[in-house]
């Protein structure tokens, strides 16, 4: 019985890794390819890990708190890591796709940059 | 019933690496490579959890910590080595 619900979380993962990764593939522009990796990967990832401490945890009867550890890590670092490539793809000027159609966070940097201007 | 399941896991997750793989070598942009790799560091971490369970031993938990953490480490270093050409910048202002 347990196998049964283990082997459901190792496949989950194996199928969510893969779905971020024909994301990555297919995505027109970096910042599409962004919202298939962070998020898709991760889950996979954590579903693989939660597989992997129930595997210890009922089978072998080992409580290993390292990969609860390894968890809690991904979930927390994937987000940020995301974040600071997106941001420097931006800064550095990469071009969203043709067909996008707005673009918030230049109408914000204009504006920023137009209240330091009369602040000097 | 296990081993089959894990087999093929095995086998989504190098297809997985093997397409992050070709946005490595194909990206346009250097922020495509970044990702691609950011992705294959975690497919690895997965990867590694699966062998755990292939070979019974609780001996590579501490592999999968460290190399979360050099992916993430790695990731954020290369983001900004391509925002400014500096990594670690200086300016308090």
């Amino acid at each position: 019985m347990i196998e049964i619900v283990i082997s459901i979380f190792i496949l989950l993962g194996g199928a969510f890794s893969v779905l971020g990764s024909i994301g990555i593939i297919r995505f027109p522009d970096v910042y599409g390819r962004l919202h298939a990796a962070t998020k898709s990967a991760t889950l996979g990832v954590i579903c693989v890990m939660i597989g992997t401490f129930l595997f210890f945890l009922v089978i072998e009867g080992e409580f290993i708190g390292k990969l609860l550890l390894t968890i809690l890590f991904v979930f927390l670092t994937a987000p940020v890591a995301g974040f600071m490539i997106s941001k420097s793809a931006y800064n550095v000027g990469v071009k969203l796709w043709d067909k996008s159609i707005q673009d918030d966070l230049a109408k914000e940097m204009k504006r920023a940059e137009r209240k330091t201007k009369q602040r000097s | 019933m296990l081993e089959t399941v894990t087999t093929i896991v095995l086998l989504l997750m190098s297809l997985s690496i093997l397409i992050c793989f070709i946005r490595v070598i194909k990206g346009p942009t250097m922020s495509d490579r970044l990702v691609a790799l950011d992705t294959i560091g975690l497919n690895l971490i997965g990867f590694i959890g699966i062998i755990m369970i292939v070979q019974r031993t609780v001996a590579y938990s501490e592999v999968i910590l460290v190399i979360a953490i050099l992916a993430f480490i790695g990731t954020i270093a290369i983001a900004k080595f391509i925002e400014g050409g500096v990594v670690l910048d200086r300016d308090r202002n």
